[in-house]
């Protein structure tokens, strides 16, 4: 009953009803505020130029401190960020002020890497924040917010147009963060050099479709101010910490031989505009630009990658749940398919080797047995031929045996001639004897080898 | 102005101790000075560095003439990709009937794509075509009109608004320092304090002497110049490189029309010494060392080509062919021992068998007699 009362309550136009009394809740601002106030503020400033373009001292100029800073060297290898944290306070209100200076920007001779470090560091500051906000314990509210809310990009005055890292650089960075286009060192153009220049560099990023910072024109207050300065761009600002006493006042001033050039004189250079629309009149919406336009659009791109869909519009958090569950089971599914496949590949490979060395050991087996078939072969050729020395040699005996005999029964008569005979027939035999002996030796041999 | 009363004064001197010594050779500066005004002079100019430092402006600014009418100039976009071009301005000047035939050689492009690797390669391109070209008439049959287009001096403009040299800058000059007279400049000077100025040309000098660049010097003073000359001379030396400021437009200063940049907080006057060294340039350039700029160039850097080309043709013309070269070769390695003394005893056969030969047909003759 009560969930479709809601329903239906919900479903109606709101009414605008008066009131009878004073109730209180115009002091909703002023809480606001002191809490605000009590938090403290953080603002996060990227200054992207050139070396020795005056980064620093505009820095310097704004805050009107000096931050610490050394000049850097024209011959860095690559661009490199260096981020630098500051607490500044005025009247009751804390600032947590992040100055972040691109150091060796422009150096290069081939500089066609040279925005990657600077588009990097401010991905990486969104996904610091992104991480933060998914964690399941969070604390939004203390966490200390490094995304950058406003990228001040230097222009060289050189008086013709933007130079073309600039146009190239400017283009991968409108996305991601406000910019605000700045001339350095103005001091070194004319009124009308300048305002030849500022039209031609503003119709250079239309041009080219490079979305720099407009200041808001609908907040009532404030409209009519920031209309009026959004003409002005790009600033053309001036930078200096050195005093000059002009009149009878000390003003931060550069002294020339010429005349000075005074930085708060709006005639002079823009630096009192730039002043009150960074600090001002528009910090605040700077972060809240920040937040609301390009965070959620790295936010958006972030999750579409990984495959969430926004399919239920009332009940996000659901639908996160549910697209995580889907992606896991689909991811096990995966690696479940791949571990099968991988197991079967390694089966597969398994099963192959083994053929190839049943084939091998079959081709092995034969050649055993051929050989063992010649082997036997031999040996029997050589057996018989054994026998058939031994047959020669037996014969052989026998014949010798009957020549002793022989002899003997015929002593005295025949010496010499036994000699004789038995010197020829010792020849003989011996001679015989040895070459039986010799085979003998090497038929021996033959056997003991090929046994 | 000076080199005209110096001059003068020498014919003076001479004139006065003329009784006996008189011979007339004094009077030899003023026939090569007629005979110079007659024929006319030459001069080549480069100008280079990124587009937007004020070349254009200074050089119109140093001849007091327009040299870039109608002058087209690239978007961002186009110059992403761009290439160094290299344009040639020439232009015929005169003043009190001396003739000037100025080149002026330009190049845009320089510096300001994206990936500037190797972009001073069409200039050293440029510069050795100059000299190959100078090389082949000087050798050539006819030798009476040549045309000189070796490039003098090459003014190198130094951007102001960063700490020193840039690797660009440094690259640019390495190259180019031995084929050409590099005078480097800092550019947009009204962007400095004099405090600033210093520092930075403290900076430069450094960094030039640290690369080993050898920029442009001026030569040395004879010890019998006069003070002035010597003081300005060294003044000249020590503000180097100059920073300078150019234009084009008149402007009313201190009740004077004078050449310069009107700006809220003053006027930048370009020929005042305490705003801007443009007038050490001009006079540098124009005034006292445009002919030792060309004898530089004639002298040293066109001799270095050439002596490296001829080397490179020689050496190559021995590997081809041994035997027929119409140069003179160099000479040989020293041959081994061993085939030396081959040789000798082959000479020595062929010497004894000629004697032999000989013996015969004495021999032959005396039969036949």
């Amino acid at each position: 009953m009560a969930a479709t009362d809601v329903d239906i309550f919900s479903n109606e136009e709101k009414r605008n009803l008066s009131l009878g009394g004073h109730v209180g809740f115009d002091s909703l601002p002023d809480q606001l505020v002191s809490k605000s106030v009590t938090q403290g503020f953080c603002f996060n400033i990227l200054c992207v130029g050139e070396t020795g373009i005056g980064k620093s001292t505009l820095m310097n100029t704004l805050f009107n401190t000096m931050f610490e800073n050394e000049e850097a060297s024209h011959y860095q290898n690559g661009v490199y960020l260096r981020p630098r944290t500051y607490d500044l306070q005025e009247s009751n209100v804390h600032l947590k002020l992040t100055i972040v200076d691109t150091v060796g920007f422009g150096d290069q001779i081939n500089k066609e890497e040279s925005y990657k470090p600077i588009v990097d560091y401010i991905d990486t500051q969104f996904e610091n924040y992104l991480q933060e906000e998914l964690k399941i314990k969070r604390s939004l509210f203390n966490y200390h917010d490094t995304r950058i809310h406003i990228c001040l990009y230097f222009i060289a005055p050189t008086g013709h147009s933007l130079k073309s890292l600039d146009l190239v650089t400017m283009k991968k960075l409108d996305s991601k963060v406000n910019i605000i286009p700045i001339i350095a060192k103005a001091d070194t153009i004319s009124k009308s050099e300048l305002h030849k220049f500022k039209i031609k560099i503003m119709s250079e990023l239309v041009s080219n479709g490079v979305q720099i910072y407009q200041f808001p024109t609908d907040d009532g207050a404030v409209t009519e101010i920031n209309s009026s300065m959004n003409a002005h761009l790009p600033f053309a600002v001036v930078g200096s910490v050195e005093e000059v006493k002009v009149g009878n006042k000390a003003v931060r001033a550069r002294q020339y031989p010429w005349g000075v050039v005074q930085v708060e004189n709006e005639s002079h250079c823009d630096f009192v505009k730039l002043r009150e629309m960074l600090i001002r009149v528009n910090m605040e919406d700077l972060r809240e630009q920040t937040h609301a336009r390009h965070y959620e659009l790295y936010r958006r791109c972030k999750l579409e990658e990984m495959g969430f869909k926004d399919t239920d519009p009332d009940s996000q958090p659901f639908s996160l749940q549910e697209t995580y569950e889907a992606k896991r089971k689909e991811f096990l599914g995966d690696l479940q398919r791949k571990e099968e496949e991988m197991r079967q590949m390694f089966v597969n490979k398994v099963k192959e080797t083994e053929g190839e060395l049943k084939e091998k050991e079959r081709e092995l087996h034969e050649k055993f047995e051929q050989l063992k078939r010649m082997h036997q072969e031999e040996k029997r050729k050589v057996e018989e031929k054994r026998r058939e020395l031994e047959e020669e040699m037996n014969a052989f005996n026998r014949r010798k045996v009957a020549a002793e005999t022989l002899s003997l029964s015929q002593p005295l008569k025949k010496d010499k001639d036994k000699k004789k005979v038995t010197y020829e027939k010792t020849s003989c035999p011996t001679s015989e004897k040895t070459g039986a002996m010799t085979v003998v030796k090497l038929l021996d041999f033959l056997c003991s080898s090929s046994s | 102005m000076t080199t005209n009363i110096r001059y003068k004064s020498r014919f003076m001197k001479s004139e006065e101790s003329e009784d006996k010594q008189y011979v007339g050779f004094a009077t030899l500066p003023n026939q090569v000075h007629r005979k110079s005004v007659k024929k006319g002079f030459d001069f080549t100019l480069m100008v280079a560095g990124e587009s937007g430092l004020g070349k254009s402006t200074l050089v119109n600014s140093l001849f007091l003439t327009d040299l870039y009418k109608d002058r087209k100039l690239l978007n961002a976009e186009e110059r992403i990709n761009q290439t160094v071009e290299i344009t040639k301005h020439t232009v015929d000047i005169e003043e009190k009937g001396v003739k000037l035939k100025l080149t002026i050689v330009d190049t845009p492009g320089f510096g300001d794509a994206v990936n500037n690797n190797e972009c001073w390669k069409p200039i050293t391109d440029y510069i050795d075509q100059q000299f190959e070209q100078y090389f082949r008439d000087e050798s050539g049959l006819n030798r009476k009109n040549i045309l000189d287009n070796r490039v003098h001096c090459c003014l190198y403009f130094i951007p102001p608004f960063g700490h020193g040299l840039r690797p660009v800058d440094v690259e640019f000059m390495k190259a180019l320092h031995e084929k050409v007279n590099i005078v480097p400049l800092i550019s947009k000077a009204d962007c400095l304090t004099p405090n600033e100025v210093k520092k930075l040309k403290d900076r430069v000098r450094d960094e030039i002497e640290h690369f080993g660049i050898k920029v442009y010097q001026f030569p040395e003073c004879d010890s019998d110049e006069e003070e002035e000359f010597k003081q300005m001379d060294k003044e000249l030396k020590e503000c180097t490189p100059f920073a300078v400021i150019g234009s084009n437009t008149v402007v009313e200063a201190r009740g004077q029309r004078v050449r310069g940049r009107l700006y809220p907080w003053g006027i930048v006057e370009v020929e005042n010494q305490s705003h801007c060294d443009f007038v050490k340039l001009r006079n540098m350039l124009i005034r006292s060392h445009m002919h030792d700029l060309k004898d530089v160039t004639c002298d040293v850097h066109y001799e270095n080509y050439r002596a490296h080309c001829i080397q490179e043709m020689t050496s190559k013309l021995a590997q081809d062919n041994r035997t027929d070269s119409p140069l003179p070769i160099l000479p040989l390695p020293t041959p081994d021992v061993e085939t030396e003394r081959l040789i000798k005893m082959k000479d020595e056969e062929l010497k004894r068998m000629q004697e032999m030969l000989e013996k015969m047909q004495q021999q032959m003759h005396e039969k036949d007699q």
